[in-house]
């Protein structure tokens, strides 16, 4: 029996010396389990909600749900932003397929609300010191000979330029990012290449590696998803348009693209708190179908629903991780666990579609009455899956926090008066273009109409090369000032600079672990210098000193560095925390066919202990 | 770091730039107002105003400047601000573009192609052959030999505090190794280059084979190259020999010295087989015999085992860098760059060494003796055995073990530098030249990446051995081989590149390096783990972002200082507590004072 999981381990057992029955038992029971349709019910999380009580208080820890009005308003006052929020739904009223709270521009109406089921509706994300916004919306299917639902995203349109200099920019993702069934053939493919059950299989696919790996277009998704929000960050930062983003749903790679920008402008996403926060705004209240994206039901109508956008997004974050390290407070073996989590049914976080789903469920399958609905765990109770020490490599010790924390949120933020006399004039800030816009608003709106299908409505060129070259002269600008890893964040896009998470993808795979080596082995230096300077900064403080360098490794935490410290001892591989070398095979792999069948006989040092402890069963593919 | 084209070479401590500190005053070229210092010895030829057609910014005006060692280009303004410093040797071609009656802009001019990973053109006025003097003056400084000029090695009038000559001794390696032992002995009977005249005066051959024995198995080696010991397993006796392809030929001839030679190899540490490593794809072994040469058959020799490696030869490995230049110069191929990158063959043709290494190291360590060979045994044998004995011996990780281990490896044992190179040579199209050696360099560079800890030495170092191998600027990579050294006095006249590398030894140092002395490095030869040396191939393009030190290196640097501040801290305040009356005093007054007001102003500040 060969079962193959969804964090690509491959297990192999011998059934040859269990009896037939028992055989069959066990095949049967993880293929009725895991395999099988079911109903929500049925899923692992609510008889474990049911037997294990959970205290509500460590839930809200300090990660915003964004499931109150007030952590909307906090939000939206964090980043000055100037729009209405809508606590009109809390009770779904308005929609179920809206959001209980939401945001939007401040002149859309009532009435707007309500029409074409909150399609349409341009849903605030994040807004920008210059004033201008971003705006996701589920797009309208264009009816043709029907003006009515043409008519009306015009009217949001000027809505969402109403929100900051008259200026507006929509993209269509749907036109522009692959589909998100194409995004799961990729990924099956590219998955393919590491559920390798044997060495042989190895070495042979190693050779055309990079051209399978060039064939199954995963990494040109990435490139292609983090290419958009750059090209969202330019009009933000560069030109302070408002942009709204759109696809149909408004909640696949419209929560990609908007979380990866949120993350490129705003350190505060780039905290491991602001990370869990910003999923938790713009995924699961953002309304992601997480359900049926990963299909936990195994339902075969829903088959084709099934998606890893949420993993795609978590691929870019590595991806903008990986080039710029010190700017994020969580590390990558954060990241690994966290994808891992969304396969494990128990967690709220990853089991619904949106947010009138879950109510729904979880009042009904409360015991209690309906005053209470079922208390689960979200996945950001991490002590639910790990315990303190693990948890401990979720932060990334080349971390560091800004000096002058408290002031400095404050300090980049300047007035926005200020900010726009800085401002080059450019053309559709100058007042003229106001006029224009105001006074002549059917022509615009004429021009608008024409250019709807066009890339970037008001870009008088809108081929996509011109496009990318000015994101490449974007990011060139952006390269030649000095590196600010509190600031804004780009990536770089050329194609040695895209690459494989190897943490996640090659964690399992024996014949690649470099024992006693991997970018662990310098990490871990940093982290034992990290803790030995927390212990002494602790001396001091407790000497009543305070310092006079400002903060710069200053954490109040240590553990991290004495966790990994306490392991150096034991050597460490390029595959931990995942795998540890207790009872390695000192030998080399050697990249030859001839010579694998002597080394067939690795798989069981291969499959050692996994770190979590604790956590739900894994479902398996 | 506004400069396009020299994002991180034109600061103070570029490799290149790095001058001797003994020479305080010098002649600089005229440039106003960033001047670039001249090398003592090194003077100017020329300089020109002239347009660099910069790939990334576009055509730049500026001045160039020429001298006996470089060519140096400085824009006239400063944006964009580009600034080339190449040194002549790693210029490998000069051409003229177009003719006085080309048309369009900037079509007149020249055509540079450099052995470093880029192409320069320069475009001046069509009136007047003005490019003819630069043209004469470039082709002739560039390839000196051509000329009859020397090299500017010869040249350079440099003073180091070190003198990299000294830091090799082959007696004194030898020993460190625990040689002699009462298997094998030391031998001088290459003392006049008789025996061999590309191996070095010095061998290690078993004790129990006679000079008449050496004599008899060198006329059945090709070129004489028979084979000796490179390297010895401390604990298990195994060892490393190498050697050049025996002259078996279409007739499949035997000989019985030869045979019986490689069985003493085996004799020495009661190994029950020998086994033979031919680099080579089996197919060009065999194709090999139509020359007089071939392989080790099973037959003739009974204790041995042949393992060929399929590592392919210097031709193959020319074409694929220069199939991976055209991909990332002058820029990084946009669609299915990785489809690319397989294309070239490259980072395979690096797999297959590294593996082979691994297989030769993973030998030894079990304890069973090996013999490597190629054709001639200085190209692919130089890259197994180094790179075996780099997995094997932790003292060839640290900064002088390297510079030891490209002593003896590669240029006491013969690799062709000049031919693979083509030092001041204007022959750009001789089938001889080759990156054998950077392919070398790069596979130490997979291994520092793979075990970030293991190495002394860091990428800075890595990158200025490869500068200095085309630069001419230091004797060390000169010359094909010990004796065409000795007949050139290159120790006597020449500098050696380890006395600017030990001078200023600590910016090659890897701060994270962690010694392990019992530990044997096996790499990962896998394309999963291999991967473009970005920083060296693609440096010269100002996308990709040259930072002096990793962002992980700074920040470990940065803790480390922190941690010296806190303990001098503590330290005083253990002091002061230590004496209560004057914990008063002592706190208004010492540094540490002021700390506690300005926590507070920070607080308070609205900004």
């Amino acid at each position: 029996m060969i079962i193959h999981c969804k964090d690509l381990r491959v297990f192999q057992f011998s059934l040859s010396f269990s009896k037939e029955e028992d055989a069959k038992k066990i095949f049967q029971g993880i293929v009725h389990h895991c395999l099988e349709p079911k109903s929500l019910r049925c899923l692992f999380a609510f008889s474990y909600c049911e037997n294990t009580s959970y205290p509500e208080v460590q839930r809200k820890k300090q990660t915003v749900m964004f499931d109150s009005v007030e952590d909307w308003i906090q939000d939206m006052k964090r980043t000055k932003g100037n729009c209405r929020v809508v606590s009109e739904n809390s009770n779904f009223e308005l929609s179920p397929k809206l959001p209980q709270f939401f945001i939007v521009p401040s002149n859309v109406s009532d009435e707007d609300l309500t029409k074409y089921q909150g399609k349409g509706l341009p849903m605030w994300c994040w807004s920008h010191h210059s004033g201008c916004a971003l705006f996701k919306t589920a797009s309208i299917p264009l009816v043709q000979e029907d003006n009515v639902p043409q008519t009306y995203m015009e009217k949001m349109l000027t809505a969402v330029a109403h929100n900051h200099l008259y200026s507006v920019k929509t993209e269509d993702l749907s036109d522009t990012l692959p589909a998100v069934q194409d995004i799961l053939l990729s990924y099956n493919k590219f998955k393919q290449f590491f559920l390798i059950d044997n060495t042989t299989e190895f070495w042979m696919s190693d050779m055309k590696w990079f051209s399978s790996l060039d064939n199954c277009g995963w990494l040109d998704i990435i490139r292609q998803c983090l290419q958009k929000a750059v090209e969202v960050v330019e009009c933000l930062e560069k030109e302070n348009t408002n942009v709204l983003i759109m696809e149909e749903g408004g909640s696949d790679l419209c929560c990609v693209v908007s979380s990866l920008v949120q993350l490129m402008l705003d350190p505060y996403y780039r905290t491991l708190l602001g990370f869990q926060s910003l999923v938790q705004k713009e995924w699961v209240a953002g309304g992601h179908a997480f359900l049926d994206r990963s299909n936990h039901l195994h339902l075969k109508d829903k088959a084709e629903s099934q998606s890893p956008v949420f993993l795609l997004f978590l691929e870019c974050v590595w991806q903008l991780q990986q080039q710029h390290g010190p700017a994020f407070q969580f590390s990558e073996t954060y990241l690994t666990v966290l994808s891992d989590s969304v396969h494990v049914p128990v967690f709220t976080t990853f089991l619904f579609n949106n947010d009138s789903h879950r109510d729904n469920i979880l009042r009904a399958e409360s015991p209690h009455t309906q005053r209470s609905p079922l208390n689960c765990p979200t996945v950001w109770d991490w002590s639910v899956q790990f315990d303190c020490k693990a948890q401990d490599l979720f932060t990334n010790p080349l971390y560091s926090e800004k000096p002058k924390q408290d002031t400095s949120v404050r300090k980049s933020y300047r007035p926005k008066h200020l900010r726009q006399l800085s401002l080059p004039s450019s053309a559709f800030k100058t007042p003229p273009k106001k006029g224009f816009f105001k006074d002549e608003a059917d022509n615009l709106k004429k021009i608008l109409g024409v250019k709807r299908l066009s890339r970037w409505m008001l870009s008088p060129s809108s081929e996509s090369p011109q496009t990318s070259s000015s994101v490449r002269e974007f990011y060139e600008a952006w390269q030649t000032k000095p590196l600010d890893y509190h600031g804004l964040l780009l990536p770089c896009l050329d194609g040695p600079s895209i690459r494989v998470w190897m943490q996640r993808y090659l964690r399992w795979i024996h014949d690649v672990q470099i024992l006693g080596g991997g970018p662990v082995a310098m990490l871990s230096k940093v982290s034992e210098i990290l803790g030995e300077v927390q212990e002494l900064q602790r001396q001091l403080d407790r000497h009543g000193c305070t310092l006079t360098s400002n903060h710069k490794g200053a954490r109040p935490r240590a553990k991290t560095a004495s966790v990994i410290a306490a392991r150096s001892s034991v050597r460490l591989s390029s595959s931990f925390p995942f795998v540890t070398s207790r009872n390695w095979l000192f030998k080399p792999a050697i990249p030859t066919s001839l010579l694998q069948s002597l080394m067939v006989t690795g798989m069981a040092g291969n499959l050692a202990d996994r770190e979590d402890d604790g956590g739900g069963p894994e479902s398996l593919v | 770091m506004a400069s396009a084209s020299i994002p991180v070479y034109n600061c103070s401590n570029n490799p290149l730039e790095n001058s001797s500190s003994q020479n305080a005053s010098r002649e600089s070229l005229k440039m106003e107002p960033l001047a670039v210092t001249l090398l003592p010895g090194e003077e100017r030829v020329i300089d020109k105003d002239i347009m660099y057609i910069c790939p990334f910014s576009g055509p730049v005006k500026g001045k160039v400047f020429i001298t006996n060692y470089r060519l140096y280009f400085k824009s006239a303004d400063a944006d964009p601000s580009v600034t080339l410093n190449v040194p002549l040797g790693a210029i490998g071609r000069v051409e003229k573009m177009g003719g006085a009656s080309s048309r369009g802009e900037n079509s007149y001019g020249l055509d540079i192609t450099c052995k470093d990973m880029r192409n320069l053109r320069f475009a001046l006025k069509q009136e007047g052959h003005s490019r003819r003097d630069i043209f004469d003056i470039l082709f002739r400084y560039a390839f000196p030999l051509s000329h009859g000029l020397f090299l500017f090695a010869y040249l350079s009038q440099e003073k180091y505090e070190e003198n990299g000559w000294s830091v090799y001794k082959p007696m004194e390696e030898f020993r460190r190794q625990g040689l002699p032992t009462d298997k094998w002995r030391i031998t001088f009977i290459n003392d006049n280059y008789e025996l061999c005249d590309t191996y070095p005066t010095i061998l290690v051959v078993p004790f129990k084979a006679t000079e008449e024995d050496l004599r008899k198995v060198s006329t059945f080696r090709s070129r004489g190259r028979i084979p000796v010991l490179s390297w010895i397993h401390r604990e298990n006796q195994a060892v490393i020999c190498r050697c050049s392809q025996p002259l078996v030929g279409m007739s499949g001839k035997r000989n019985k010295d030869d045979e019986r030679y490689l069985d003493v190899i085996r004799e020495a540490n009661g190994t029950a087989k020998l086994t033979i490593y031919d680099a080579r794809p089996s197919v060009n072994a065999v194709a090999n015999k139509a020359t007089g040469g071939g392989y080790e058959g099973d037959d003739t020799y009974q204790n041995a085992e042949l393992v060929f490696l399929d590592i392919h030869n210097i031709h193959v490995m020319r074409e694929s860098l220069k199939k991976l230049k055209d991909i990332v110069y002058p820029n990084v191929e946009e669609s299915h760059w990785l489809s690319s990158l397989e294309s070239t063959h490259w980072l395979e043709h690096i797999k297959l060494v590294l593996s082979g290494a691994i297989q030769v190291a993973d030998k030894i360590s079990g304890g069973n003796s090996v013999v490597v060979h190629c054709s001639d045994g200085w190209d692919r044998t130089a890259q197994l055995t180094s790179l075996a004995m780099l997995m094997l011996d932790s003292h060839y990780r640290t900064l002088r073990g390297f510079q030891v281990l490209l002593e003896k490896e590669w240029i006491s044992f013969g690799h062709k530098f000049a031919s693979r190179i083509g030092h001041g040579d204007k022959n750009h199209a001789d089938q001889d030249r080759s990156p054998i050696f950077v392919q070398f360099i790069d596979c130490v560079w997979q291994m520092t990446k793979q075990f970030p800890t293991a190495f002394e030495f860091n990428e800075r170092l890595l990158m200025t051995i490869l500068d200095h191998l085309f630069s001419c600027r230091f004797g060390t990579f000169l010359y094909n081989c010990e004796s065409a050294r000795h007949t050139n006095e290159v120790r006597s006249k020449t500098v050696s590149l380890w006395s600017l590398v030990n001078s200023d030894s600590t910016s090659y140092l890897n701060p994270f390096y962690t010694p392990e002395s019992s530990r044997v490095l096996y790499p990962v030869a896998s394309m999963r783990h291999l991967e473009l040396w970005v920083t060296y191939y693609i440096r010269w393009n100002p996308r990709i972002r040259q930072q002096q030190q990793s962002p992980v290196e700074q920040r470990y640097m940065e803790l480390l200082a922190l941690r010296d501040e806190y303990l001098k801290k503590l330290e005083e305040l253990q002091l002061t507590d230590s004496s209560p009356n004057s914990s008063h005093l002592s706190n208004s007054s010492a540094p540490n004072a002021a700390s506690p007001t300005q926590h507070i102003t920070h607080l308070h500040t609205p900004f």
